[in-house]
């Protein structure tokens, strides 16, 4: 009967956890081999979603290719359009209104909030509670409404163009972030009291998940991730784009490197995100939304890369150009694919229950690692 | 370091080195064979310390393929890319994952989209490609599916 | 007075002036048996109504309210739906095993309503040893559950069951103890008699500190023993899917479902009974008064406002909690929960001789 089981010779376990499995938030597969509940070995399988993007992008111009890239990393699809605009940008040399700059701070800043928010309920619902789940939906609501009244959709957004961003802001706009801000403040506590400060909750991250900093590094984590682990990697403060060198907020380090650093190092940057965003609402200067560009965008022959820091760490866009309209070959650095990449020896040793914790601190999302 | 210093230091480590001007960061180009002990300089030479390694791809050139990797370093915050250009009919390079890590999934996935042959690598499997996939490199620019592929 | 026992006693009258001794008995049976059925079911809909509107009411949201007035009716249809469906057993499985599991389950479910006191002299079986009972058949519900595990050929529902067999034979342990402690300052295993002793007040009250400790055990340890969260790692649907349930479906599914409630509803009953005096009313020493005006509420009344008291507290728990991981949940038992509740018998049994309570 054990053999039947599917167990094999060493009387190890083998269980597919995915594609369709309810911790993994996605198609991702997978293969974890286990005596009894200790896992040995964590074995992703990925391509369930992959739709092959980057292929995709070197037959859509630089102005198309954008809409695609709001399909990766859904949650944060406002930040790599960012990175999109800012390549061609860069590669164009075109100069981007102060309004527009803050306009996309403010919108990045908020997806930011919007990703973390949904980070939180997602993975204290893997941990077993359900609650506050909900309660994330709530305030990730109010940003998804300012979201849809300026940008027009909800989850891929597709504001950002080349030059600026597509439309001016809603006339509520500003009302309803300060709205936000006020609901967000009265809130955070709340999630303290229910998940932070949980006793449960807290045996349940720390010192699961252990990954020293050199490791992570070695693995190419970024954002939390790393941060956790005491590594300053914070693209806005080491290669500041945009605004963020004139703005002020902190980065923020945690040291333990395990599943509880990476989760206050999320909640930290949320406020971190609260005080960007106090910064610039009342001070949105007027003017243009978008620069006069050509019609059709032309990269100069050669390579770019640009990084940006999405909620899950950082997101880098490589293109080669041939000086035609269409990218030559582009490449999609994700944060989720090298995140992923560190799971296997995060797992080792660990409990089944832990594993569902490392990914929900990694905040994967699978389309971003699939692309 | 900024690029001048890195291009002197590099020239010393690498004298058959070719740099590349234009873009933000410095362009190495060089031979296959000089890349893993390259790479280990790279990495453990206090002066150059690249310990992030933030990308991985590969380029079909339709005559050859060309590596690129995009190195960093946490401590002096300097970056540098290093190409290695492949003959597209035996496209062998070795492998870097034993340096860094995250090499290992990036170089399987450039194994399967452009069946770049690392050397040494652990477990050179498909990562993103279904079983079936073997030998067939979508993201070369000869690939072509009759079927599933639009043109525009 | 109109209550349970009124109704059970002229039925009882009537039945044995109307047939003979034996006849009654069996018409007597037959219709304890559909009591204990319909009791069950009603049972069912009410707690998974209450369950889905509690969480709906923490988690800021409506609930279940198109079926019926107020949704009331959604669980009638989510039965429906359940009974309508397709039983399937997978093609590995060990069948008669696999589909024996969930009738187990419910029957030992149905087995443990029998010595629990509904009313004022109102139960199925006045039995002399109801709390070793209790104790004894609940145990035979982890035999479901392994069954379950063990026959799904699934190695999600293997884990699941392994993980329930170490839990509930480890927290049985503790709910023991702490309904050793009641029973120590009883003198009595009947349910009924444990009742009366609570006429002067609950034993909760009475017992204070090393009862109150006791009753925070025991509460503990029966969540536990019904696989509720945070304990629900049987269950543990981020990390099992759905554990040892994760191959049944339709009406197999529906019993395990089914099972579950009632277990809670049992232990609960079990907790109100043995420390908030069942259905004794809320009666404070000799305040004869007070007392008094407290028996007007039927005590049926009481038992059913006790338990399902009980109840909601566990489903806060459920709502509240993340849950824990399997380590975690074993030394919890056989490190805090097991010594504190030895150390809290010796207490208790200490203060029963020394008469140390009200």
């Amino acid at each position: 009967m054990v053999e039947e089981l599917g167990s094999n010779t060493e009387g190890d376990l083998i269980i597919n956890v995915g594609p369709q499995h309810p911790a993994t938030h996605g198609v991702l597969h997978l293969v974890i081999t286990l005596n009894g509940e200790t896992i040995k070995k964590v074995e992703p399988h990925l391509g369930y979603i992959h739709r092959s993007i980057e292929k995709m992008c070197e037959s859509l111009t630089y102005r198309q290719f954008i809409y695609v890239t709001s399909r990766m990393d859904y949650l944060s699809s406002h930040i790599n359009n960012h990175a999109c605009a800012l390549i061609v940008e860069k590669g164009m040399q075109i100069e981007v209104p102060p309004r527009a700059q803050v306009i996309r701070v403010l919108m990045d800043e908020l997806t930011r909030i919007a990703s973390h928010e949904l980070w939180w309920g997602a993975m204290a619902m893997d941990l077993g509670a359900f609650t506050p789940f909900f309660h994330a939906f709530r305030e990730r609501e109010a940003i998804n409404e300012i979201m849809e009244e300026t940008c027009g959709a909800r989850l891929t957004m597709n504001y950002m163009v080349p030059g600026g961003v597509l439309e001016d802001l809603h006339p509520d706009f500003q009302r309803k972030v300060k709205e936000f801000i006020t609901l967000y403040k009265r809130k955070i506590a709340e999630y303290d009291d229910m998940v932070t400060g949980n006793i449960i909750f807290q045996n349940r991250m720390k010192g699961v998940g252990v990954i020293s900093a050199a490791d992570a590094i070695s693995y190419g984590c970024s954002g939390p991730t790393l941060r956790g682990c005491g590594v300053s990697c914070d693209i806005r403060k080491i290669y500041p784009y945009e605004l963020y060198d004139k703005i002020e907020f902190d980065e923020v380090l945690e040291t333990a490197g395990d599943s509880f650093a990476r989760y206050m190092v999320r909640i930290r940057e949320m406020n971190q995100s609260i005080r960007i965003i106090e910064q610039l609402i009342d001070n949105i200067p007027e003017g243009d939304v978008q620069a006069k560009t050509k019609a059709v965008l032309k990269l100069p022959k050669g390579e770019f890369y640009q990084r940006v820091e999405t909620a899950r760490g950082e997101f880098g866009i490589f293109i080669v150009s041939e000086g035609g309209t269409n990218p030559y070959r582009i490449k999609f650095r994700s944060p989720g694919f090298s995140n992923l990449s560190a799971l296997d020896h995060m797992a080792r040793g660990s409990k089944i229950g832990d594993l569902v914790a490392m990914m929900g601190t990694l905040d994967l999302v699978i389309p971003d690692i699939d692309r | 370091m900024n690029n001048e210093e890195l291009k002197t230091a590099i020239t010393t480590l690498l004298p058959t080195g070719v740099f590349e001007e234009g873009g933000d960061w410095l362009n190495v180009l060089l031979e296959p064979s000089d890349w893993l002990p390259f790479a280990l300089q790279l990495r453990h030479q206090e002066a150059h310390y690249f310990d992030y390694m933030f990308c991985l791809t590969c380029i079909d050139w339709k005559t050859h393929l060309t590596m690129v990797y995009h190195l960093s370093s946490t401590k002096y915050r300097h970056n540098l890319v290093v190409k290695a250009n492949l003959d597209k009919a035996k496209p062998d390079i070795e492998t870097v994952s034993h340096i860094w890590r995250t090499a290992e999934f990036h170089e399987r996935e450039v194994y399967e989209m452009f069946g770049v042959n690392f050397v040494h690598h652990p477990d050179l499997r498909l990562l993103i490609l279904p079983d079936g996939w073997e030998g067939k490199n979508p993201l070369r620019k000869d690939f072509d599916d009759p079927v599933n592929m639009i043109k525009l | 007075m109109w209550s349970f026992s009124n109704i059970a006693d002229t039925l009882h009258t009537w039945l044995h002036n109307t047939f003979n001794a034996t006849l009654a008995k069996f018409v007597e049976m037959v219709l304890v048996g559909v009591c204990v059925i319909s009791l069950f079911a009603v049972l069912g809909l009410v707690l998974v109504m209450m369950e889905r509107k509690v969480s709906a009411w923490m988690q800021i949201r409506l609930g279940p309210n198109r079926v019926g007035p107020k949704g009331m009716m959604q669980s009638m249809a989510d039965t429906l739906k359940l009974l309508v469906k397709e039983s399937m057993t997978p093609d590995g499985a060990d069948k008669f095993l696999f589909n024996l599991a969930p009738y187990i389950a419910m029957m030992v479910a149905m087995l443990l309503m029998a010595p629990i006191a509904f009313a004022r002299n109102f139960m199925m079986w006045n039995l002399n040893i109801g709390v070793l009972y209790v104790s004894a058949i609940s145990s035979v519900s982890v035999i479901s559950i392994l069954m379950a595990g063990w026959a799904s050929n699934n190695k999600y529902s293997l884990l699941g069951a392994m993980r329930s067999g170490a839990q509930i034979v480890s927290y049985e342990l503790s709910a023991g103890l702490a309904i050793l402690s009641i029973v120590v300052l009883t003198g009595t295993l009947n349910m009924n008699e444990i009742v009366l002793s609570q006429a002067d007040g609950w034993w909760i009250f009475k017992g204070h500190i090393p009862v109150i400790i006791s009753f925070i055990i025991f509460i503990i340890a029966v969540t536990a023993e019904t696989n509720r969260a945070p304990f629900d790692l049987a269950e543990a649907e981020s990390e099992l899917t759905a554990g040892f349930h994760t191959e049944y479906s339709g009406m197999k599914f529906a019993l395990f479902f089914l099972a579950e409630y009632v277990n809670v509803f049992i232990v609960c009953a079990i907790g109100a009974t043995l420390f908030l005096g069942g259905w004794m009313p809320f009666h404070i020493g000799h305040w004869d008064g007070f007392n008094r005006i407290m028996d007007l509420i039927p005590s049926s009344l009481w038992f059913f406002g006790k338990t399902f008291f009980l109840i909601f507290l566990i489903m806060w728990f459920r709502w509240t909690f993340p849950r824990l991981r399997i380590d975690q949940l074993l030394n919890l038992e056989w490190k805090y929960l097991l010594p504190i509740g030895m150390f809290n018998l010796l207490l208790v049994t200490a203060m029963a001789i020394l008469g140390w309570y009200f």
